[in-house]
């Protein structure tokens, strides 16, 4: 009973607050002073919460806004979609990181978010922006998902690393590779639509037929994939052929102890599907001015210097400078496999209903 | 035995007041009522519809799910009945040195998150049984062996050893005497803690995910599958509905065959027997090291883990962790004390929750006989029900005010409660119901009054099963289970997310800081359930004494 009374007084207070803000809304973010603002970024869950880099960015932001942020971590990409769309309109906060073009289209479709034309878009690569004429979301990083492969397994072995998908159905590569369960897995799903997008929507499922014919294993997430199965993770697996990031291998070099400076993984460039991340402002917000001022910051310079570390994705931005680790040990594949988000939200469904059809049963 | 059923299913003359059970009950209804029924009906309402039913039962590939489901989740609960049966009568019935540390160790694998103990069974495994349902069947033995030997050897420890001395007195062998003595008076346990392994494994998604590849999804795995990664909420409810109709049925019949269970228990915990012969001492060492070797290589295998790095034996996953810096503007970010702070004391919530919904619905259950069955069958069925189902129903449940609450820290504590309360209710239940209705009916003789029989008899003997209770909830919570996981959090990390967090990262650095944390985790809950364990020994003692 008491509980319940307490909690009402709170949810009073919220609402009390919350309209408060709303009649001055319209101010500008920098003159709204006298209210302490908590925005909520709602991200997934490999975005630090604390001591790192990226944070200390976010601490600089609410210094210079005034404004409070809270990171509600929402589960992985996939789930914090879901929960998006479920919650659209009444968001769990303000702004959102982390979406991507394998699962915008259906943010979008969804109504989760409120259409914003950041003031820092002059910065960002326009092929990036050219993918969200609308401005539902604003690009803030790209990053690519490629079959890696361990270098030492093949120079030991005198076998020369697969160059295309094609070579991945040789027999001579047979019972190599690991990849992702698509209807799991984020990276997983981005291999898929690789496929898709190399071999074409009529030709892909033989193509698959083969693979499985050549021994391709399928497990659920990236973590088993990568350091269970892979053989150039510490986790020492069976397999030297994986698909995970085009920056693992530059991953694999920072986080490396001792310190190296070569990687012992590369990435097959040709295979790379690149992957595009988002963030928006969450349609149904309290502080619909301070969201904005928060996603342009997310997307301005200061903010953007950060991601690559922290994230191992490439900013959004093209004036940003990039770690020295990170230019020499990852590729970026000039002409990455890419597939209209629409075509994605379309047959995503479909495509993966059928893929586990042909893979699995 | 059909007399002995009337006997139970009427009230006993002295039972407690009316008052007293209603007043037992409304707690555990309520709690019920608002965290588990309201979200899943809620979602199920706005979800749940014909298109998406025959679309699911179309989907190929269903029949065979709900096939293996069902099979591996018989397989592993008959398997982790079976071996668990040997520690749970060595620690129930002897004593002997290190006893306290194997029980402990015997339920480290049970707290720790699935995704670490996985990774650490999966490098034990030999390469050609992992993504087999062998594997998986082994990792549910091994997570789950704590249930049956937490519960059996309760109970076990509290039967009268004279029982079998008296039957083996009059000539009957040991097979005859656990044929016909040991088990019957077992069966309340057995078919307790056989119900919940039962659920677990059927409902498995993190030791799926981990040892079974892909070839080989549960429902559960299949419902987390549709909703979340691709979007199809309605065909995932309608599996969940599935999975939640068999399950409850399973429930249902397990209820029946708890109410028929009657064992006449000893006042206090039996005096545990030391070995005396040499073949008594060799056998119990054997049996030890066994148990002990089992459960711990997968967690030495961790612990190792944290260690190795690159190939090569180094402390720097240990001495790096809580460094802002591993090289100039990398950092992990990690905050080991804080992380396991954060999680005992999210534990202790979801503890102090589901020991005051379990014990109060187990007085309730037990007193209320008959209509108790409703309260114990819907206690159980948020274990029945996917994770993902209740998480999703809380947050378009609890999304507006006066119960805007979907972003609270204490509703991840309560959906641990959730999971914890029928743990607790299975745990105190069979202790409470084994108490025969005559005892009230003496106390009464002698004075008492039906409400303070009911506190002397039955909530006294209550203290032993509530700290084996606690700590069952304690590892819950701990360990990260059901619909917690869909919940979002602010603020900073528990150890679990944290662990995921690294998890999700390449490179050597992280991933044995995942282990540092998971080695860390493992520590402090053993050392948590041997303080608990032994406050729970200092207390029978006095109790013994007064």
């Amino acid at each position: 009973m008491i509980r319940g009374a307490r909690s009402m007084a709170a949810a009073t207070m919220a609402v009390a607050v919350a309209a408060g803000c709303g009649s001055d809304g319209g101010g500008s973010a920098t003159t709204e002073r006298t209210e302490k603002v908590t925005l909520s970024l709602v991200t997934y869950d490999s975005f630090p919460t604390e001591g790192t880099s990226l944070n200390t960015a976010l601490a600089e932001f609410t210094e210079t806004s005034g404004f409070d942020v809270r990171i509600v971590v929402a589960g992985d990409a996939g789930t914090m979609v879901t929960k998006a769309e479920l919650t659209a309109g009444n968001p769990e906060g303000d702004v959102m990181w982390g979406v991507d073009n394998t699962l915008l289209s259906r943010a979008v479709e969804a109504d989760v978010f409120t259409a914003h034309a950041s003031s820092e878009l002059g910065a960002v690569d326009p092929e990036l922006t050219a993918l969200v004429p609308g401005h539902e979301v604003t690009p803030v990083d790209y990053g690519d998902v490629c079959v890696n492969y361990d270098i030492a397994w093949f120079a030991e072995r005198g076998l020369d690393p697969p160059a295309t998908l094609r070579d991945l159905v040789e027999p001579k590569y047979r019972d190599l590779l690991v990849v992702e369960n698509p209807g799991s897995s984020s990276p997983g799903l981005a291999f898929l639509l690789a496929t898709v997008a190399e071999l074409g929507e009529d030709e892909w499922q033989s193509y698959w037929a083969d693979l499985r014919e050549n021994g391709v294993e399928v497990v659920d997430s990236w973590n088993s994939a990568y350091y269970e199965r892979f053989s150039g993770s510490s986790g020492a697996g069976p397999r030297p052929l994986v698909v995970s990031y085009g920056s693992s291998p530059p991953a694999e070099v920072l986080f490396a102890d001792p310190p190296r400076d070569d990687a012992p993984t590369a990435v097959i460039a040709s295979t790379c599907f690149r992957q595009v991340e988002f963030a928006g402002v969450l349609r149904g917000t309290d502080h619909p001015a301070q969201a904005r001022a928060l996603v342009d910051f997310l997307a301005g310079h200061r903010f953007q210097s950060e991601v690559a570390l922290n994230l191992f994705v490439y900013p959004a931005r093209t004036d940003v400078q990039l770690p020295e680790e990170f230019t020499t040990f990852s590729v970026v594949p000039d002409d990455p496999l890419t597939l209209d988000p629409a075509a994605i939200a379309e047959h995503r469904e479909e495509w993966v209903d059928e893929w586990t059809q042909i893979v699995l049963r | 035995m059909d007399a002995d059923r009337a006997a139970l299913s009427r009230p006993a003359v002295n039972a407690p007041p009316r008052s007293l059970r209603i007043a037992l009950a409304a707690v555990p209804v309520a709690f019920l009522a608002l965290f588990y029924v309201w979200p899943l009906t809620t979602l199920l309402g706005r979800f749940l519809n014909v298109d998406a039913v025959v679309d699911a039962l179309n989907r190929p590939g269903l029949a065979r799910t709900a096939w293996f489901t069902l099979w591996q989740a018989l397989v592993s609960t008959a398997l982790t009945l079976a071996l668990g049966l040997a520690p749970a009568f060595l620690l129930g019935r002897w004593e002997f040195r290190g006893r306290r540390v194997l029980r402990a160790l015997v339920t480290v694998p049970f707290l720790l998150p699935t995704v670490v103990v996985g990774a650490a069974f999966v490098s034990l495994l030999p390469d050609a049984l992992v993504g087999t349902p062998t594997a998986v069947i082994a990792a549910h033995v091994f997570f789950n062996i704590a249930v049956v030997v937490r519960v059996v050897g309760a109970l076990w420890e509290r039967l009268p050893p004279d029982l079998d001395a008296a039957a083996r007195t009059l000539g009957a062998p040991p097979v005859q005497v656990w044929r016909q003595v040991t088990l019957p008076l077992l069966r309340p346990a057995l078919v307790s803690s056989s119900i919940v392994v039962f659920l677990f494994t059927f409902t498995s998604f993190g030791a799926v995910q981990i040892l079974g590849g892909s070839e080989h999804p549960t429902i559960e795995v299949e419902v987390a599958r549709r909703a979340l990664q691709l979007g199809d909420v309605s065909g995932s409810a309608v599996l969940a509905v599935l999975q939640l109709v068999v399950l409850g049925a399973v429930i249902a019949i397990a209820a029946r065959l708890q109410r028929r269970a009657r064992v006449p228990l000893a006042r206090d915990v039996a005096p545990r027997r030391r070995p005396v012969t040499r073949r008594q001492r060799l056998a119990l060492a054997g049996g030890t090291l066994l148990t002990a070797a089992v459960v711990a290589a997968p967690l030495v295998a961790l612990a190792l883990s944290s260690f190795r790095i690159g190939g090569h034996w180094t402390f720097a996953a240990w001495t790096d962790l809580g460094e802002t810096e591993i090289r100039p503007g990398l950092g992990l970010g990690v905050d080991a004390a804080g992380s396991i702070l954060r999680s005992l004391r999210a534990a202790a919530l979801a503890t102090a929750a589901s020991v005051v919904v379990g014990a109060l619905a187990s007085s309730a259950i037990a007193v209320a006989r008959q209509h108790g069955r409703l309260l114990d069958i819907g206690l159980m069925l948020p274990l029945a029900t996917s994770g993902v189902t209740i998480g999703l129903g809380m947050l378009i449940t609890f999304d507006r005010a006066p119960v805007d609450w979907r972003g609270e820290p204490w509703l991840v504590a309560l959906g641990h409660a959730l999971v914890a309360a029928p743990f607790v209710v299975r745990t105190i239940l069979p202790v409470l119901t084994a108490r025969p209705a005559e005892w009230l009916d003496a106390a009464a003789t002698l004075g008492a009054t039906p409400s303070r029989a009911w506190w002397e008899i039955d909530v006294a003997r209550l203290r032993r099963p509530l700290v084996v209770a606690a700590a069952f909830a304690a590892a819950i919570s701990l360990g990260e289970f059901g619909a917690t996981t869909l919940l979002s959090r602010s603020g900073r990390e528990t150890v679990p997310v944290a662990i995921a967090r690294l998890l999700g990262r390449a490179g050597d650095i992280p991933r044995a800081q995942a282990f540092v944390l998971a080695t860390m985790l493992a520590v402090v809950t053993t050392a948590l359930i041997l303080v608990v364990d032994s406050f729970d020994r200092e207390s029978g003692g006095e109790h013994a004494s007064a």
